[in-house]
């Protein structure tokens, strides 16, 4: 279609929408935002007409690439150290992008432009194809890599893991509460603007250097798609921009947006572009250097920052403390090995890091070794079951780090942590924002102002808390992470299948004590609590406790 | 504002080196090894319908976790006044088990994007055809009113069907099953819709006498069409996204969608020298006839509930009596349009009594009484 006669076909269909008169679409999901003095903006010009023909093609691609990769042999290539992460990965993404289907009838709801619903119901249409084609990646994977343990139970693993759940806010964040707040500025003007570019571009390229070819192209045929997403977004924030009232608004979920994201994204893409590759040519990006570029240059210099002049308050102080997290204090690194440290209650297995990982970490974050090297040499160590326990349960100077109530990573920059009795319960946040968010923002009046469509943190939000007290064994058979021999475990601290006396079973855990670093910190006495707390600020890096008082 | 400091390691490659990852063969393709789960090659976290589970299933089931099967946590948002994710109660039909629910049209994304994409590369190859014929040009000015007045008005009602009622109530219920399928409901009103307004363009281009905006002033201030636009306006206030399901699915569209497409525009364009609205029209009705499948399979199943079977049907039933009235007065209001074509073959009360047909072979499939309305 030419791009006159897209014009005019796309004047054409706006004039579908028409003003009720009779009754009004039902409101189901509410927002505190102002759009009456909004003028209308309109979003990317899109035709259903033109629209499914180029998505079909886009999935021929797909689909040829697949085939493919199949009569190619791919596997007889790809690391599996990389592919191991992809069970964690594609157990979670395929709900947020269903979530963003199901968030764009709450934006609809909320911002009365006709264009933009019709750009908005195509997005609903784009993230169904983006689910399920991820799913589908995910049963190719299941059906033709060594090991498809933990691809097999994928979407249940999802529902009952820490890690799975601290992929899910990115999902049930854009679903549930103030519909501007999840549908807009969390979903689009964040998560799909900021943060795939991490995700969908940064990622997909260490799994071609990792020997999966087909990553890439599924992720950036949905990429593709982003930009019209972004569109959206961007109309929608220019509109709530027009409502000085709305500003306060958009100030405060801008910046629970922004850390969400930071916290939840970082955390887990950090983890598999770096500890997930073979990769390690030392002129390759790291993660930090992919964030500079892809985050702090693209997004934050580029888009966000030329917000200010329409009044958009920009998080700048959070921005560079997302940066400093990750450049000073260690943040991938620090969830890298908490993600190792929890192995026995994962779905995937995690390679050891070898001499030449020690050697491309230290090339790119000087001073690494100091860190991080003695404890992944004992996590190698203590890779076999025979003679050790899991390495969480060995004397290894790491202690088990108290979770965050709002990101539900753990708080793992030790000294950041906060501490707070909110809600009647003694809850820990790894960081000042996330306390913030908690206590600040997800509640029903904010500086003053009544916001009574503002969502709730609910649910059980400290994994560990539902296992409490139980012997190891039966947490992992409740958690269905063994295989189909009915003992060896799912997880494993190694990729040594070859011989089955290296594979941990339920047997090589029994008799261990699983507990909630939040349930004992709730059963403290008031100065143990604040002695345990102080010791625990004062811990790290690494995991290290902090050393004892001297006598 | 000053930045804190870039990374300090240097990314650039020695001069004139090339710098590319280098494949390794790493033998992990499926069957290299032998070890437990090394042939555990199938989502084995649900039970499929039949013995194999379908790409559909593998694609769509549980990726919208539920906190009665695997999701221990709970849903970790909350609204401010309720439970976040997808609260059952969201309708009042309950369930023994919602996840039973798969849709006969297993629609993930290559079947909607074949299909969509199908029928807009037929239907502009049809219009280019038509422009190149000068098929416009054989049309009796009746139909031509017709197609310029009804059949625009009509495409007001399937946009706004796809826009607040089938998108609006994709967000809304408790499994991913369900809401993929009335997404792509959804996407088959908003297509339509699109595809009759760009019909409407092309017309508007061919040098025929035709008003290609009136269609605006008919939906809103034609009384003959007050009735359908009344009807269409109230479904989309529905709250209750299985009711909003079942007035709009099963009522009105086959009392009203399926009275005006198949029983008079199918049945009269081609006496009226048109062969090209039946293409469009029809794809319409095809859209319809996968979306009516699905909607069957879904109240079916509640209906016959081993538990809530009977609460449900009552529940039904009062959705029938409150909008078969409706519908009808709909329907009846259109009566004169069936005028408006100069060849009319296909009186009202014809066209009325096999929609009311049906509906009601529909509703005996459901094992829901027939409304009295309908036999009158």
């Amino acid at each position: 279609m030419s791009r006159q006669s897209l014009s005019k076909a796309h004047k054409k269909i706006t004039e579908l929408s028409w003003e009720p008169t009779f009754a009004t679409p039902a409101t189901r999901f509410g927002t505190d935002y102002n759009f009456d003095k909004a003028p209308k903006k309109d979003p990317l010009k899109q035709i259903l007409r033109s629209y499914f023909p180029m998505e079909e093609e886009k999935d021929n691609r797909v689909f040829g690439a697949m085939d493919g990769a199949i009569r190619g042999n791919m596997f007889r290539q790809v690391q599996e150290r990389w592919m191991e992460w992809q069970k964690l990965f594609l157990s979670i993404i395929p709900f947020p992008e269903i979530s963003a289907a199901r968030a764009m009838p709450m934006a609809i709801d909320a911002v009365p432009n006709p264009e933009i619903h019709n750009g908005l119901a195509v997005q609903m249409i784009d993230e169904v194809r983006h689910s399920t084609i991820q799913m589908n990646l995910k049963r190719l994977y299941m059906n033709h890599y060594i090991d498809p343990a933990g691809f097999d139970m994928s979407e249940k693993a999802f529902a009952n893991n820490y890690a799975g759940t601290i992929g899910r806010q990115f999902g049930e964040g854009f679903i549930t509460g103030d519909a501007i707040t999840a549908a807009n500025i969390y979903l689009t003007v964040v998560a799909e603007t900021a943060f795939t570019n991490t995700l969908f571009v940064a990622m997909p390229s260490e799994a071609a250097a990792n020997g999966d070819y087909l990553l890439p192209t599924v992720f950036h045929s949905v990429q593709s798609d982003e930009s019209r997403h972004i569109s959206n977004g961007y109309s929608i924030l220019l509109m709530a921009l027009a409502d000085e009232d709305n500003r306060v608004l958009l100030e405060r979920d801008l910046r629970y947006a922004w850390w969400n994201n930071h916290c939840v994204v970082d955390a887990a893409i950090g983890t598999f572009i770096e500890y997930g590759t073979k990769d390690r040519r030392k002129d390759r990006d790291s993660y930090a250097e992919m964030w500079r570029r892809w985050i702090y240059d693209d997004y934050y210099r580029s888009y966000l920052i030329p917000l200010e002049k329409y009044g958009l308050k920009i998080p700048h102080d959070l921005v560079e403390e997302a940066w400093n997290r990750i450049w000073n204090k260690g943040y991938v690194h620090e969830v890298a090995q908490f993600f190792a440290t929890g192995w026995p209650v994962n779905y995937w297995r995690i390679d050891p890091m070898t001499d030449e990982d020690f050697d491309w970490f230290e090339y790119k974050y000087p001073g690494w070794y100091n860190k991080y090297g003695k404890w992944w040499e004992n996590y190698n160590r203590l890779k076999h079951p025979g003679r050790n326990k899991p390495i969480a349960f060995e004397d290894v100077d790491y202690q088990y780090p108290h979770r965050c109530w709002t990101c539900m990573v753990p708080c793992l920059i030790r000294e950041d942590m906060v501490t707070e009795k909110v809600d009647g319960t003694w809850k820990t946040y790894c960081s000042e924002t996330c306390a913030w968010t908690d206590i600040k923002a997800f509640r029903p009046e904010y500086e003053g102002r009544p916001t009574p469509n503002m969502g709730r943190l609910t649910g059980h939000r400290e994994w560990e808390t539902l296992h409490h007290d139980k012997d190891l064994a039966q947490v992992i058979l409740d958690l269905g992470y063994v295989r189909d021999d009915g003992k060896t475990l799912i997880p494993q601290p190694h990729l040594d299948l070859d011989d089955p006396k290296k594979l941990w079973t339920l047997d090589d855990v029994r008799g261990i004590n699983f507990q909630s670093p939040n349930v004992l910190l709730n059963e403290m006495s008031d100065a143990d609590r604040e002695a345990a707390v102080a010791a625990y600020t004062a811990g790290g890096p690494a995991g290290r406790p902090a050393p004892a008082p001297a006598a | 504002m000053t930045a804190t400091a870039e990374p300090t390691t240097s990314s650039a490659p020695p001069e004139n080196v090339r710098s590319f990852p280098k494949p390794a063969f790493t033998d992990a393709e499926a069957g290299a090894k032998t070890f437990p789960s090394s042939t555990s090659r199938s989502y084995n976290y649900f039970t499929p319908a039949k013995k194999r589970a379908t790409t559909y299933e593998d694609v769509t089931f549980d990726v919208q976790p539920d906190p009665a099967r695997h999701l221990t946590q709970g849903w970790i948002y909350g609204f401010a006044n309720g439970p976040g994710g997808y609260p059952q109660d969201w309708t009042v039909l309950r369930s023994s088990d919602w996840h039973q629910f798969r849709d006969p049209n297993e629609e993930w994304e290559q079947t909607i994007y074949r299909n969509n994409a199908n029928i807009v590369r037929q239907t502009q190859q049809n219009l280019e055809n038509a422009k190149a014929a000068r098929a416009y040009d054989s049309w009796t000015r009746g139909w031509t009113t017709f197609v310029e007045r009804d059949l625009g008005a009509w495409m007001h009602c399937e946009n706004g069907l796809g826009m607040h009622v089938f998108t609006a109530a994709q967000r809304s219920a408790p499994t991913n099953m369900i809401n993929n399928a009335m997404c792509v409901n959804a996407a088959h009103k908003l297509r339509f819709a699109q595809d009759l307004a760009l019909f409407n363009l092309d017309i508007s281009e061919s040098g025929l006498p035709f008003d290609g905006s009136v269609h605006k002033a008919v939906w809103h201030e034609d009384p003959v069409w007050q009735g359908v636009r009344e009807n269409a306006e109230r479904l989309t206030a529905i709250g209750d996204w299985a009711q909003a399901l079942f007035a709009t699915n099963v009522v009105f569209e086959s009392l009203v969608g399926v009275l005006f497409r198949s029983h008079l525009v199918m049945q009269v364009a081609a006496r009226n020298g048109d062969y090209i609205t039946p293409t469009i029209v029809g794809s319409g009705e095809h859209d319809y006839s996968r979306d009516l499948a699905y909607t069957r399979v879904l109240f079916s199943m509640l209906a016959r509930d081993e538990e809530h079977g009977e609460a449900n049907r009552e529940v039904l039933q009062g959705w029938l009596a409150e909008w078969v009235p409706v519908s009808l007065h709909a329907a009846h209001q259109l009566q004169p349009i069936w005028s408006h074509p100069g060849e009319r073959v296909v009186p009202f009360a014809e066209s009325l009594a096999a929609a009311t047909a049906d509906l009601t072979n529909l509703l005996t499939e459901l094992d829901l009484d027939v409304p009295k309305e309908l036999s009158e």
